[in-house]
């Protein structure tokens, strides 16, 4: 049994989640927008999973929009906000360590004609509130600032920004898919407008999701068709997956994990090795989050490697069919683009034991110095 | 255990010597390997279909998942940037023609491939879906031509010493490409039907041009087409867009076939000559290698090949130097171009070879 140490990437369904989805994939198999009986069951599970999210982040059932995921969340906020409120003003702000479903979608809007601020971060990769209030002008109508980072584990100071956001009147989007599988999220304290979600970060099924859209809030659906989820996501609900993800969220905050001592044993006995420096904030980081820069490796040949080993772990930015993009965080966060190259991602979870920590570093050690080993010759006749 | 890398391009002869290796059920684990050369091309582009491409690699992923072996990208972008297209590039730049398949074979699939994958994935060796064989004889290994001499590929191997010669496996060395090919359909491997591929993978269309201009700012500079007597009898678009042996694109009427017969970077000058004129009996050879270790005396007879596919020919070799020698051939061989291999045999065996110089 391999040692699974990408809980950032996601994490194994629970036995609870699965029993909570199997109904709707069964005997409850009727459209929760049809008028009989089966269709009346599947539209009650639909409005149990809306009120117990809405119940962990303090919302109210309606401000709660399912969608299939954190990306279709991300956009849905973005996108429908900023044509939402474009008689307002074309301003959004952002920031460079955000994931790619933000990035990417501010960059469509670019292109379509709006204004794009994207702000930089220290060396932790932390947005500084200041730099945020800077960029924001009359025109801004959006800003989105996660709460956490995806890569290195980096806490954002979401409420700072919010409460100055508050201030100027602009939205404030969060995505917290990174860290809602440690603490709730929390749009009052945050003052956000909007927060993604997504179920399979936190224990949950791959293809459910959520934005939370405080009441009020003017948007443009991004999806056209049926008037489901109050207009704002057309398409059948994926009721299964849904009620997989209230379960999920009610377990994650039913027993919550401390996974800070294991993560903290992770990140000294890694960085004890020689050339392997932490990357992100040192205490204000996800308690599941290790990552590291690697003098003198491929993290693609590494992740391998130690996959061959029995431990699957990341390089942490994504990759698409092999390319060696150095990580678009260690780069914002000024971190040389051949040193990036060398990045390993270790993200712990719930049933992750100390000996399994014990095991990797192990392991950890002498793949790197296998790598290195090959790296060393190869530079010295180039 | 031990390890072994399959090298897989997506094609049917990897995909099939990936197969062969999996389902020997031996000890050893089997490692598919696809390969990142470049970047990618743009969607709807020929090469969006060559070996390089992400259809490429999407096919090799299902192969491997179809035998159910663990399946990698390694990205070598930067290694095959410098070592094959830069120096296609470069022998163009130096009035030569370059050999880039045997450039990918020596620096990244016997080299990179084999230090990465040993680094990487804990392999000792590496297999590919290369035509040639291989054989431990009398305390050394010997680089044999394939059993299909239609599909014979060591005019691209001689490169390969023994170190590399004894990590490396070549599944499909006894077969022919029937055979493959009915295996592959045998095996349902999704790739039994692809076509051949034949294009250089980094040059879209055959257009090195585009290439000389991107990657060295080569755009071209008129000058003199001249004959053997040195007269000009027409005119160049650049002497790099021009190799030895060319007969097409030099719009010259002389009334007979006229060929290049030799590219002069120095002056931008390229001389052409009627067919004869572009024979030789003897030529040099620089940057030998041979797969024992050296050549087997300091003269010897073998047959030369100067080209993929042309026929051998017999052929005198005097050593010059440790790394060079002098081909000398009872009949004339066509065009021998300075940057191709001379590749030399003794009957089966591949002696190695050399790139052949500038006269």
């Amino acid at each position: 049994m391999a040692i699974y140490l990408d809980h950032a990437a996601t994490t194994p369904i629970r036995p609870e989640v699965l029993e909570a989805m199997l109904p709707y994939l069964t005997e409850h198999q009727g459209n929760p927008s049809s008028i009989h009986r089966s269709g009346r069951r599947a539209r009650q599970a639909l409005d149990e999973a809306r009120e117990e999210v809405a119940r962990h982040l303090g919302a109210k059932p309606r401000e709660i929009v399912f969608t299939a995921g954190g990306t279709e969340a991300d956009n849905l906020a973005v996108r429908g906000v900023a044509w939402g409120a474009s008689a307002k003003g074309r301003h959004v702000v952002t920031s460079a360590v955000e994931h790619k479903a933000i990035l990417n979608t501010t960059a469509v809007l670019e292109r379509q004609g709006f204004e794009v601020t994207v702000v930089g971060v220290d060396r932790y990769g932390r947005v500084d509130p200041d730099d945020v209030a800077a960029a924001i002008t009359d025109r801004t109508t959006l800003v989105s600032i996660q709460s956490a980072n995806n890569e290195v584990g980096t806490l954002q100071p979401a409420a700072a920004i919010g409460a100055m956001c508050r201030a100027r009147g602009v939205a404030f989007h969060v995505d917290a898919v990174q860290s809602a599988a440690f603490a709730p999220p929390t749009p009052e304290a945050w003052q956000a407008t909007l927060v993604s979600l997504s179920a399979h970060k936190l224990h949950g099924p791959k293809g459910a999701g959520a934005l939370y859209v405080r009441q009020g809030t003017a948007m443009l659906p991004q999806l056209s068709g049926g008037a489901q989820e109050r207009q704002r996501r057309a398409g059948t609900e994926n009721v299964p997956a849904i009620a997989g993800f209230a379960a999920a969220i009610r377990l994650a905050y039913r027993d919550p994990m401390d996974l800070v001592p294991l993560r903290d044993r992770l990140i000294a006995g890694a960085t004890a090795l020689e050339g392997v420096a932490l990357t992100g904030h040192p205490t204000e980081r996800l308690p599941n989050n290790a990552s590291f820069v690697i003098d003198g490796v491929e993290g693609g040949d590494l992740v391998a490697a130690l996959d061959l080993e029995g431990i699957e772990a990341s390089t942490g930015s994504a990759c698409t069919t092999g390319s060696v993009e150095p990580s678009h965080v260690l780069l914002a966060m000024g971190i040389d683009p051949q040193q990036a190259r060398g990045s390993l991602r270790l993200t712990i979870g719930r049933a992750t034991s100390q000996a399994e920590i014990d095991h990797t570093l192990e392991v950890l050690a002498g793949v790197i110095g296998r790598l290195r080993g090959l790296r060393a010759p190869a530079t010295a006749t180039a | 255990m031990s390890r072994i890398v399959a090298a897989m391009s997506g094609g049917v002869d990897s995909s099939v010597a990936a197969a062969l290796l999996a389902k020997q059920r031996t000890e050893e684990e089997v490692i598919g390997v696809w390969m990142r050369t470049h970047g990618d091309m743009p969607e709807g582009s020929e090469l969006s279909r060559s070996c390089c491409s992400p259809d490429a690699a999407d096919d090799a992923r299902r192969v491997a998942q179809l035998l159910n072996i663990p399946f990698f990208i390694l990205n070598v972008e930067r290694e095959f940037g410098v070592r094959v297209i830069d120096t296609f590039v470069d022998s163009y730049l130096d009035g030569a023609t370059p050999n880039p398949c045997q450039a990918c074979n020596q620096y990244i699939k016997f080299d990179e491939l084999l230090k990465r994958g040993l680094a990487a994935y804990g392999a000792d060796a590496v297999a590919t879906g290369h035509y040639a064989r291989l054989e431990h004889r009398d305390g050394r290994w010997r680089l044999l031509r394939a059993a299909d001499a239609d599909k014979d590929q060591t005019y691209f191997l001689w490169v390969l010493d023994q170190d590399q010669l004894a990590r490396t496996r070549f599944p499909l060395g006894d077969l022919t490409k029937p055979q493959v090919r009915a295996m592959a359909g045998e095996l349902t491997l999704p790739t039994a039907q692809k076509p051949e591929s034949q294009e250089i993978c980094f040059v879209p269309l055959g257009d090195y041009r585009t290439l000389l201009e991107e990657r060295r700012g080569y755009a071209g500079d008129p000058g003199p087409i001249v004959d053997a007597d040195g007269t000009r009898v027409g005119t160049h678009t650049g002497y790099a867009h021009y190799t030895v042996g060319q007969r097409h694109g030099l719009g010259v009427a002389l009334g007979e076939a006229v060929y290049v017969r030799e590219v002069q970077p120095a002056t931008n000058t390229v001389v052409i000559g009627r067919r004869e004129e572009v024979a030789q009996h003897t030529f040099t050879v620089d940057g030998a290698r041979f797969t024992a270790g050296e050549p087997p005396s300091e003269r010897f007879s073998a047959s030369v090949r100067i080209r993929h596919r042309a026929p051998d020919v017999p052929a005198e070799v005097t050593m010059v130097g440790r790394d060079r020698f002098l081909v000398e051939t009872a009949d004339a061989v066509w065009a021998p171009a300075p940057g191709q291999a001379g590749v030399l045999y003794d009957g089966e065996e591949c002696l190695g070879g050399g790139r052949i110089a500038r006269a």
